[in-house]
């Protein structure tokens, strides 16, 4: 998804000016060790000096590089700054990495953005970073050069960096070290450098460890959940179970008794039909000297409430509303997206059409950290300290809330414990500052997994009615799908602009533009159930509907399923790709994926008894994965005896990262099409932990996902989402070839175990 | 920018090592400290470690024991800390991700850096106290063994936990030939 920006970012050339000027911004103040230890943070201690906002560079030759993204485990904060890394011409183990603030400022055009996007969503972090954040690096390296140029009275053109060393030709080597003092008094470069080739690339394409994961296995780091300030009141709240609900009554007489509970205050959600954009519900907030406490106080609160429009909503009224909205009579009430020839025309004349219908269901993030948020509002000024996928959001947010410039808003991204798309809505951020603005103390709110649960930005509900006419050659003459599906387009201000079907589908998916007559509309269902993104939006809903239909579609035909496909990418050849993601879709990248994905699993042999091999393949983003699976369902229980994903992302900045997304994303997707679904009854949602929405557990996850990097040598695409879509449907169709049951509607659940 | 500390962001001190005559008071030791406890004491030993003790390396995930994200060792067993209450706790022995590296890295924890296991890394405390555990009961698991492990992952690392806890197991026993050398 490209997530809107209401701030534009800093040109390149403004960019490298705010550069220099915040690196003597930088140098304000030292942070004692106490409080560095508890808020850790870079921007402390400043001697020697910076090199630009994100390189500093130690006496000793110690660099140290600001990270300027959200790490939620998708791993920018190792690959970023070795984008940087790589331009500087250090060695990566000379390299210590510290996460970089919010990095607000007013300009004179307005709010900018002292480190670029900081934001994680849509798999932008590479693609973005690979063009500023390694001319930052170049930046800096250009700086040591021409110090080191005027102190050994050479010009800057016979000089080289390597390994943290400017070197010249007669050999002297002056180490950054020497030179960081006189090369931080310098003018930024008025051009951009030229960048490295990739053959010249020395950190780039190495496998790299995650920055913190000694920190992480002994129990170190600090996620947002794990911030205290002194004098932290601990809140949770209890919320409205019914969207636009409000609060018809509130007695806490006994809550206020219970032991280190120290006040209760009421928060307001969204007025009915409001957009979702601070806190999503009405609630009343408990504040207690511990979690414990709190967590006493809020069942001994007796709220009534008033339900509000929704209370009646239930999935079952959906699937009813989806049914009626695909009968033919309503064909009117649908949006065309995309609608290349004649549709109907080509189904008169066809051989033969075949229909099917899929449905997914909505799913919540259940991201390992629970929502969380560390803040303290004074007058002038707030500090928050919070796992999060959007720091410019939640700066809005907060400014929103209490009336603080943003100027005086201090963020601090921790270490996320998961995003998924969660933390892209500031919803908890809002709630913790409309809390906070009620006392002068900090707070910290905490969400249990069952508020996680129940007060989600859903991913979409979706029933897709697909139809694929075949003419006589036996070739597919017409496509059509129609989605009914409860818009991701719903109350969010940023996307007030757009069309209602964006975020829910995409025009030039596959196999647009592959097949002669295409028709992709959107019917819109009643529904007040909150949605956002959920990782790879779009993509893990339609990925399951188109390519479980290829797969039906090449039954009917009794063609090789892979071979179906292949056909219809045709050539290898770039189509125009309009979405996030786009410009082209290269349909042989396409085919590249699939076909190292099927010769890895052997894909023409004939599996064992009770096993069958599935395969598909996706385009998310920019990026092409493929899966393919050995699986049984003997008695209706799945495993996953092999799972292959062959991915291409272009360029691959760490490939230890991008094979831990590649088997997560599979993972996740395998999880996400056996047993996770979010259902409504009585406008509430029915699943409230992890009892009711099972994540897979290593049992029952494959042993090992193999994994096949396809560097094509392309700009790089992110890495984050990939490998997610494909997974789902190559599970459903391998569970079709080796039991002949085709699941239509997920989660599988136990409908297997229904019917074998 | 303000880089000036604006709150004081000390955590209270820790009651170490208290000797209490307080009937009521839990005496319990974790990581090889003797707390005494003299609060609620229905309280799970999670929000005591976090709130009280600052011992945030063991985490919140789901306050059921479904997700393991909490787990911690008490006398050397792997158990889910969001249902330990402190009064279960006179006497026993705690041990949390904190306190399991001995000088040196655990093997685990070990291993976990070198096939670069986390990627949130939310859950893995959880994941090397709960492989403490098989590692001690079975000290060269298969993957029916590991796959037993019933923590959560959201990232799903568990191809690499498995890769890990396998190479745990060697590390353990090259530690043992290292040492049986020295000697």
């Amino acid at each position: 998804m490209k997530k809107d920006k209401t701030i534009a970012n800093p040109s390149r050339r403004r960019f490298l000016v705010v550069g220099a000027a915040a690196s003597g911004a930088l140098v304000v103040g030292w942070r004692t060790a106490t409080a560095q230890q508890a808020l850790p943070y870079l921007g402390a201690r400043i001697e020697p000096a910076a090199l630009g906002v994100f390189v500093r560079i130690e006496k000793n030759g110690d660099i140290i590089i600001g990270a300027r993204g959200c790490e939620i485990g998708q791993g920018v904060k190792t690959s970023l700054p070795m984008l940087i890394a790589e331009e500087l011409d250090v060695d990566w183990n000379r390299v210590r990495v510290e996460q970089l603030p919010y990095g607000y400022i007013d300009t004179d055009k307005g709010p900018g953005h002292k480190y670029g996007d900081q934001g994680a969503g849509g798999s932008t972090s590479i693609p973005t970073a690979w063009k500023d954040l390694r001319q930052a690096g170049a930046t800096a390296r250009w700086l040591l050069l021409v110090a080191a140029s005027a102190k050994l009275n050479l010009p800057a053109g016979q000089l080289h960096a390597e390994s943290g060393n400017v070197i010249a030709p007669d050999g002297t080597k002056l180490s950054y070290g020497e030179l960081i003092d006189a090369a931080s008094k310098l003018d930024p470069p008025t051009e951009p450098r030229t960048l490295k080739k990739p053959e010249e690339f020395k950190v780039i394409g190495k496998p790299t460890p995650t920055v913190d994961s000694r920190a992480i296995v002994t129990g170190q780091t600090q996620y947002g959940i794990d911030a205290y300030l002194a004098e932290t009141s601990i809140a949770v709240v209890a919320r409205s179970p019914w969207i636009d609900g409000e609060i018809a009554s509130l007695d806490d007489t006994e809550a206020r008794k219970v032991p280190g509970v120290k006040d209760i205050v009421r928060i307001a959600g969204p007025k009915p039909g409001d957009v979702f954009d601070a806190a999503l519900a009405d609630g009343v907030a408990v504040l207690a000297t511990s979690t414990w406490a709190a967590l006493k106080g809020r069942e001994k609160l007796k709220i009534e409430w008033k339900p509000g429009p929704f209370a009646e909503e239930s999935t079952d009224a959906l699937r009813r509303q989806a049914d009626d909205l695909l009968k033919p009579a309503n064909a009117d009430k649908a949006v065309g997206i995309r609608r290349d020839g004649d549709v109907d025309k080509a189904r008169k004349a066809a051989r033969k059409t075949i229909e099917a219908r899929y449905t997914v269901p909505f799913l919540a993030h259940a991201t390992m950290e629970p929502p969380a948020a560390l803040i303290h509002v004074e007058k002038d000024k707030v500090l928050l300290v919070a796992s999060l996928q959007d720091p410019d959001g939640a700066s809005e947010v907060i400014n929103a809330v209490t009336g603080v410039p943003r100027a005086k808003i201090e963020i601090r991204m921790t270490r996320a414990g998961g995003g998924f798309g969660r933390r892209l809505k500031n919803d908890y951020i809002a709630e913790a500052a409309l809390i906070a603005k009620q006392t002068d103390k900090p707070v910290k709110l905490l969400w249990t997994r069952d508020d996680d649960i129940r007060h989600d930005f859903y991913r979409p509900f979706c029933v897709f009615q697909m139809a694929a006419s075949l003419d006589r050659k036996n070739e597919i003459a017409a496509w059509s799908a129609r989605c009914a599906a409860t818009p991701r387009n719903h109350r969010d201000k940023g996307m007030k602009e757009r069309p209602l079907w964006n975020g829910t589908l995409a025009p030039d998916d596959f196999p647009a533009g592959l097949v002669p007559n295409f028709d992709l509309s959107l019917l819109s269902l009643e529904s007040g159930q909150p949605r956002g993104w959920w990782r790879a939006p779009v993509s893990n809903a339609t990925a399951f509907a188109v390519q479980s239909f290829i797969d039906e579609i090449a039954v009917a035909l009794k063609q090789d399923p892979l071979a179906l496909r292949l056909k219809l990418l045709g050539e290898p050849r770039e189509l125009p790709y309009k979405g996030h993601g786009g410009p082209v879709f290269d349909t042989g990248r396409m085919a590249a994926v699939l076909n190292a994905a099927a010769e890895r699993i052997s894909w023409k042999r004939k599996p064992d008894k009770d096993r069958g091999l599935g395969i598909a393949g996706h385009f998310t983003f920019g990026g092409y994965a493929a899966h393919a699976l050995e699986v049984s369902a003997i008695d209706g229980n799945v495993v996953v005896h092999r799972a292959v994903c062959a991915i291409d992302v272009g360029h691959v900045v760490n490939p230890l990262g991008l094979e831990a997304q590649a088997i997560g994303g599979t993972i996740d997707g395998l999880s996400t099409a056996l047993n996770l679904g979010i259902t409504l009854k009585d406008g509430k949602v029915q699943q409230s932990n992890f009892g009711d929405y099972p994540l897979l557990r290593m049992g029952q996850a494959p042993v090992d996902v193999e994994v096949i990097v396809i560097d094509s040598g392309k700009e790089p695409s992110g890495a984050g989402e990939m490998a997610l879509p494909s997974a789902l449907p190559a599970l459903t169709n391998a569970i079709y070839a080796a039991t002949q049951v085709r699941i239509r509607e997920l989660p599988i659940g136990d409908q297997l175990r229904k019917i074998l | 920018m303000q880089t000036t500390p604006t709150h004081p962001a000390k955590p209270p001190a820790a009651p170490t090592t208290v000797k209490t005559d307080d009937e009521k008071a839990v005496a319990v030791r974790i990581n090889g400290r003797t707390y005494s406890f003299d609060g609620d004491d229905t309280m799970p030993l999670l929000w005591y470690l976090r709130d009280v003790l600052r011992l945030t390396g063991t985490k919140f995930g789901c306050g059921i024991g479904a997700c393991g994200a909490c787990t911690v060792l008490v006398d050397g067993k792997a158990q889910r800390a969001c249902l330990t209450p402190m009064k279960a706790l006179a006497k026993r022995e705690v041990t949390t991700i904190e306190g399991l590296a001995n000088g040196e890295l655990h093997p685990l924890q070990q291993a976990w850096v070198e096939i670069d296991v986390p990627q949130c890394g939310y859950c893995q405390a959880g994941q090397i106290i709960a492989a403490a555990d098989l590692l001690k009961r079975t000290p060269n698991p298969n993957d029916d063994d590991i796959g037993k492990i019933s923590n959560l992952c959201r990232c799903g690392t568990y191809p690499r936990i498995r890769k890990a806890i396998k190479r745990a197991a060697e590390i353990t026993r090259e530690r043992a030939a290292h040492e049986g050398g020295k000697s």
